[in-house]
């Protein structure tokens, strides 16, 4: 079969389904709203004040963080939505028919970027009364990297959710993962305030990279090394992503 | 893509045309954590006909669903080889899976999807266009007698309309061979007997049907043929009336006033006698005829003062023909 017409195919089963319950997209904005509102304002002060505080102020700072904790939140979690249609033997049937193996990971990973990508440009219009300061082709180069990071992070959520089959083991394993790799990407705020020893760990943390190449674009250095080095990262780990989720699609699913 | 329904004759004949299902020793073993490799399935040799019903039986755990999945391309078998709707199922799984519907033992179907909308979505898998979907998916409702919850969610549905909608899905490209796993368990008689008729016309439009079950009486009523696995072997392939015939021919069950200590081994001993065993103060004789062999059964006890206290003579069932190939009774479902 032909893998963009099955892709599509799947894509259209998937949004559909998310655009006919549209509550949960609802949720996924809320959080980071929050954090706009209620969170944010403290670091006008510590922007201002605090030694090591990147330059271009607290809301072009912090959103590029805020939109690359939605892009892994978002994505982390789309899992659970395949653990329960494997359970309802909806996976299985659609492997039983001549539909490509990689439309059925490309046509949710897709649905999943889609709605992060709309989401992070809601978020980034909402922060815009708040003083964050943009320009078309920063904010064009985060959406993009910002969809990397989801097409990457649901890639790797359906593979663990075809590995382990059901929720009780899923849920441990995802919320134990991303806390700690949002909290050593400086996504709340800049490592450039940490001690030397957690800076080396960071450096280890694929994500620090997304997020220094996310805050490089929105300050406009669009040519700068974090963001050449952010976008090799997030496409490396992302091709192996999907590669291994594709193969996990293509397996027995028991 | 405009090729619709990819047909299930575009490529050479099967070998043997007349052949849906061909196994030559297919195996499946498990690595599982803690009690090393299980042989799950242990070299089957099978044959399906085309266009007939085929029973898959067994007890729980006996490999029935693990050969199923194999034959569907679901599970990658160990060793062996196959031909599955005259493909090869180990280098041509793609052929396989055009040709074949396949309704899992859990349906398939999504809960917060309609009937209607998961119809047309399994033909757009295979490469119909909408409209020719959507026709066919209409027919399918109609047929099935579905039409008047297609356009509510799944979530809705009972039991009985589930299993028809599972099975419309499986039936949406118009496949030449389907596969059944267990398709009415947990359904009340009414929708099992609905089912049964369902099954039977789709023989009757010239489908090869093979379905599992772990209901004896169902094989019995609804399969041309059946085999029996057990233990990851088949013990007995053949068609019901025949397998009862081979086995055994009737049974007669009857329990004696009093105690008899030999009364057990004067019986197996009648010449007429193919077969007995003693269970729980019933004695339970084959004999090949029940109606000639009772009067010759009466005479003996008669010869030998034994005084009957109960007596029934039936028919063999299937589970006769399991309880002598395997030594245990079928229905106790023992999981091992």
């Amino acid at each position: 079969m032909n893998p963009l017409r099955d892709t599509a195919l799947v894509f259209r089963r998937y949004i559909l389904q998310t655009l006919r319950n549209p509550v949960w997209m609802f949720f996924g904005i809320v959080q980071p709203i929050m954090y706009l509102v209620l969170f944010a304002p403290l670091l006008v002060k510590v922007a201002s004040s605090a030694p090591g505080f990147p330059k271009g102020g607290a809301y072009n700072v912090f959103i590029p963080g805020l939109l690359v904790q939605l892009g892994l939140f978002g994505a982390s979690g789309v899992g659970f939505g395949l653990i329960s249609e494997l359970r309802m033997g909806v996976i299985e049937r659609f492997r039983v028919t001549p539909i490509s193996r990689i439309s059925l990971l490309l046509g949710r990973a897709l649905r999943d970027v889609v709605i992060i990508t709309a989401q992070s440009l809601l978020l980034v219009i909402c922060a815009i009364p708040f003083g964050l300061t943009i320009n078309a082709g920063g904010i064009l180069l985060a959406l993009l990297l910002i969809a990397l990071i989801g097409l990457l992070t649901a890639s790797l959520s359906y593979t663990i959710a075809l590995a382990v089959k059901s929720e009780d083991a899923f849920a441990p394993i995802v919320f134990g993962a991303t806390l700690p790799l949002l909290l050593l990407s400086g996504v709340l705020l800049p490592l450039q305030l940490a001690p030397g020893w957690l800076r080396t760990v960071a450096a280890f943390n694929p994500l620090k990279y997304a997020v220094d190449a996310a805050r490089a674009a929105f300050n406009s250095h669009l040519t700068d090394i974090a963001v050449v080095q952010g976008f090799a990262v997030m496409l490396g780990l992302g091709i192996v992503a999907v590669v291994l989720a594709a193969r996990a699609f293509g397996r027995a699913v028991a | 893509m405009t090729t619709a329904i990819a047909p299930a004759d575009d490529a050479a004949q099967a070998p043997d045309g007349d052949v849906a299902i061909r196994t030559r020793r297919l195996r499946r073993t498990f690595t599982t954590r803690g009690r090393g490799t299980v042989e799950a399935v242990r070299g089957v040799d099978l044959e399906v006909r085309n266009g007939e019903i085929f029973g898959f039986l067994g007890p729980n755990g006996a490999g029935k669903t693990t050969t199923l999945r194999m034959l569907a391309t679901l599970l990658t078998p160990t060793s062996g080889e196959a031909v599955v709707a005259g493909a090869d199922l180990l280098t041509q799984g793609g052929l396989v899976r055009r040709r074949i519907g396949y309704v899992g033992q859990t349906g398939g179907s999504d809960i917060i999807e309609t009937g209607r909308g998961e119809l047309v979505f399994q033909g757009r898998l295979h490469g119909m266009s909408k409209s020719q979907a959507e026709v066919r998916a209409a027919e399918l409702l109609e047929t099935l007698e579905i039409e008047s919850c297609a356009d509510r969610k799944t979530q809705t549905y009972s039991g009985g309309q589930r299993r028809r909608l599972d099975i419309a899905i499986g039936l949406m490209h118009r496949p030449r061979l389907v596969f059944l796993d267990e398709p009415t368990t947990g359904l009340d008689p009414q929708a099992r007997a609905h089912l049964w008729t369902e099954v039977r016309k789709l023989r009757d439009r010239g489908t090869t049907v093979f379905l599992t079950t772990h209901y004896l009486e169902e094989a019995d009523a609804l399969c041309d043929r059946v085999a029996i696995i057990d233990h990851g072997s088949i013990v007995i392939e053949g068609s019901p009336d025949a397998l009862k015939r081979q086995v055994a021919g009737d049974a007669i069950t009857l329990s004696l006033q009093g105690e008899h200590e030999n009364a057990f081994a004067q019986l197996q001993a009648l010449p007429f006698v193919r077969e007995a065993s003693a269970e729980n103060g019933l004695i339970r004789l084959y004999v090949d005829r029940g109606e000639t062999a009772m009067p010759a059964l009466m005479r003996a006890l008669d010869a030998a003062n034994l005084e009957m206290a109960t007596l029934t003579v039936a028919r063999p069932s299937l589970d006769d023909v399991f309880l002598a190939k395997t030594g245990r009774s079928l229905r106790d479902d023992n999981p091992n």
